[in-house]
């Protein structure tokens, strides 16, 4: 949002021999608590742009890499009270307004008998918004990605660890951030071409 | 730069070095290594110290390899039973509800028995995948994905009956509020209104829940296949005619589903949390959905049916129905696919009959405080219900739903029955004929005598009512048959991150094989 409201300074392109612009590097590590570590060392070192692959939530990654919250519950929330009150808003305009019959002698608009489709579609809403946050927030779907190009990080989803800082990060050198990743116990490291 | 595995061993037995893994364990007292009564030690979740990498191949093995040779035998014959049935709804449909049994006393019979049982059967999946979720049981993770999808397909079979049981299907669309011509709306106090929303909003709720578990293991076989294909772009065809391999095939089929997911630890965190939040919502929905069903019977002035007992005595059975039906499928699984046991341990078998138990004794609980409060009550058409059930005409299905869910679970108090897959799975089905008949009893003992007895009467089945249950038995074992052939069976995500090299303050013994002594992380036999 920043970038489109002040212009940031143009970012160095890297390129490889072959002459491909450079998306980032990639460094593998052997194990949850090695890349655990690693991603302690990358965030301590001021990275912004980085990611953690690992074919599992490995735990407390997220404070490894020093994560802000997700807003999804929030708009879980949001979402799921709109549809409740859409809900209730159906039942007493179609039963007081729109279609009103007696129905063993009761209120038109009594709301007691509203409560069992309000509460199922609030969670209708919920679940809908649960999913299609959850993409969203991650910007799914999205078919390609520079990474998937690379053999070793098809291996992420079977049982690889892959730390990959982007060369659109400020802090991205590709000496210095070769070194920091080397001496966070890489076991081997790569360029990705975009 | 060397690239050194997380796991060694998983990796040379991959590749040929080493031999089958550990002797497995068989001891009469832990059985494969899992019961152990002690609670401060934590039995192993996965068996045979299978690695990451080991976890990978046995799932996606299921829908990669040609499966064994039982089943397309058994796929035929249940899609054939399938499409029988299917023929019998066709002709249901052409013909009227006058081709079942139904007569003016009895006006409800095998349609509502046949949805209330399936989609009492798809409560167990949400129960396993949302409330043992929330629950922080780790156990969870090896049956949710069969469990979560037994619920769709049960949850398919229900929505069936209330669809074709209202006689003139091209009316349905009238049970939704739809603006129309005649300028007329459903009545949104009548619980069978209730019904509608809860049960379709269960099976949505279902299939995102069940989707989003997937998209990590869907990418995953997306990988493997395109792995594949570079490996060997020239691989075997889809068709002969087609320039398309079938490895070519599977990434894109899969890697359509799996939207792009890759892994990446940003992402896992607002799934982790989204998935959270659905587990959340889904443990209230489905006690709601099964109380909901259960009001289409209390809020009528039925004697048998005017209970407020109702709502928490139809969640419990429908747990209790559908744990049976969970360990009626995935018993014979493990048997035909034998590496499934390394995922599936006794103890897996082992809880769930305590549930089965736990929920029996429930259910038997309520069936004698129905007949209590009947007697209690003080109301003579309420007694005579209960006693009717027991003594009538239909006693025979009364005192068979007694014996197979009240009596045949308390069988698992007996620690040997309870470990003993072919046990657990004699008293999974009879509990599962057993919830069958629970359905009958109250829907049509309740119906057959009320009030007047000038109007008493009797339902017998038809041809046209039984084929149409048998069918739906089929479209139901199609539908798993087809998951277990092409999709991931196992949610291998959860379950890589249960395996003790999971954890990343573990140090840094992550091999399977760590001879340097601090294997803390691996399941303590020895009592701490």
């Amino acid at each position: 949002m920043m970038g489109l409201l002040t212009r940031s300074a143009p970012r160095t392109v890297y390129k490889t021999e072959a002459g491909e612009v450079v998306y980032g590097m990639m460094a593998e590590f052997a194990t949850p608590a090695e890349i655990s570590h690693a991603a302690e060392k990358v965030r301590d070192a001021g990275h912004s742009r980085w990611d953690v692959y690992a074919p599992f939530p490995i735990h407390g990654i997220d404070e490894a890499m020093g994560f802000k919250h997700t807003p999804i519950a929030l708009a879980c929330a949001l979402i799921g009270l709109t549809g409740a009150g859409l809900g209730f808003l159906l039942q007493w305009w179609v039963t007081g307004q729109a279609y009103p019959m007696v129905v063993q002698g009761k209120p038109f608009t009594a709301w007691e008998s509203f409560i069992p489709i309000t509460f199922e579609l609030g969670i209708l809403f919920t679940a809908f918004t649960a999913l299609g946050g959850m993409l969203a927030f991650n910007k799914l779907p999205m078919f390609y990605h520079p990474l998937f190009k690379k053999e070793r990080f098809l291996r992420v989803s079977d049982d690889r660890m892959i730390i990959c800082i982007e060369a659109a990060d400020p802090k991205f050198d590709p000496t210095k951030t070769r070194e920091l990743l080397e001496s966070a116990g890489a076991t081997s490291i790569e360029l990705v071409e975009e | 730069m060397s690239t050194i595995h997380p796991d060694e061993y998983g990796a040379r037995r991959a590749a040929g070095l080493e031999g089958a893994p550990i002797e497995p364990v068989n001891d009469p007292e832990t059985l494969d290594g899992t019961i152990i009564d002690d609670p401060s030690t934590r039995p192993p979740l996965v068996l045979n110290d299978r690695s990451f990498h080991d976890i990978t191949n046995i799932v996606c093995g299921y829908a990669e390899n040609k499966p064994g040779r039982w089943w397309m035998p058994v796929f035929g014959l249940v899609a054939t039973i399938a499409s029988i049935g299917g023929l019998f709804i066709l002709y249901l449909l052409i013909t009227g509800v006058g081709t079942w049994g139904l007569n003016n006393q009895v006006d409800w019979a095998w349609d509502i028995t046949n949805f209330v049982f399936w989609i009492g059967i798809g409560h167990a999946g949400t129960l396993i995948s949302a409330i043992l979720c929330l629950l922080k049981q780790k156990w969870r993770t090896s049956i949710n994905r069969a469990a979560e999808a037994m619920t769709i397909f049960a949850v398919i079979c229900a929505g069936t009956f209330p669809a074709i049981h209202v006689g003139r299907i091209w009316f349905i669309w009238m049970v939704f509020p739809i603006p129309n011509s005649n300028a007329i709306w459903p009545n949104f106090r009548s619980p069978l209104l209730w019904d509608v929303f809860a049960v379709s909003t269960y099976a949505t709720v279902s299939l995102l829940f069940w989707y989003m578990g997937m998209i990590p293991d869907l990418a995953t076989l997306r990988d493997r296949a395109h792995l594949e294909h570079m490996k060997n772009p020239n691989g075997r065809r889809l068709l002969p005619f087609l320039p398309v391999t079938v490895s070519r095939f599977r990434a894109s089929a899969y890697g359509l589903f799996a939207v792009g997911w890759r892994f990446s630890s940003r992402h896992w965190m607002t799934y982790e949390r989204a998935y959270l939040i659905l587990a959340g919502i889904s443990t209230p929905l489905v006690l709601s959905v099964h109380s909901i069903v259960s009001f289409d019977f209390a809020t009528s002035v039925l004697p048998g049916w005017h209970t407020t007992i109702f709502p928490p005595y139809f969640v419990a059975g429908a747990i209790f129905g559908g744990f049976a039906m969970v360990l009626a499928l995935m018993i014979p699984a493990r048997e035909l696919y034998p590496n499934m046991k390394d995922l599936i341990t006794v103890r897996h078998l082992e809880n769930m009959a305590k549930i089965i138990l736990v929920t029996g004794s429930m259910v038997g609980f309520a069936y004698s405080m129905e007949f209590f409060i009947a007697w209690y009550g003080g109301n003579q058409n309420e007694l005579f219900a209960f006693i009717n059930r027991a003594t009538g005409p239909y006693a025979w299905a009364y005192w068979t739903m007694i014996s197979c869910n009240v009596i045949s679970p308390q069988l698992f108090w007996i620690k040997r029955c309870r470990t003993s897959p072919v046990w657990i799975m004699i008293v999974a089905l009879a509990v599962t004929v057993g919830m069958w008949f629970e359905r009958f009893v109250i829907i049509v003992t309740s119906l057959h005598r009320t009030f007047i007895p000038g109007q008493w009467g009797m339902f017998y089945p038809t041809i046209v009512d039984i084929m149409i249950f048998v069918g739906t038995i089929g479209i139901f074992l199609t539908l798993f048959m087809l998951f277990l052939r092409f999709l991931p069976v196992f949610a291998m995500s959860e379950i890589k991150n249960v395996t003790p090299q999971a954890d990343p303050h573990a140090g840094h013994d992550d091999h399977a094989h760590d001879d340097d002594g601090h294997d803390s992380t691996h399941a303590q036999t020895e009592p701490a």
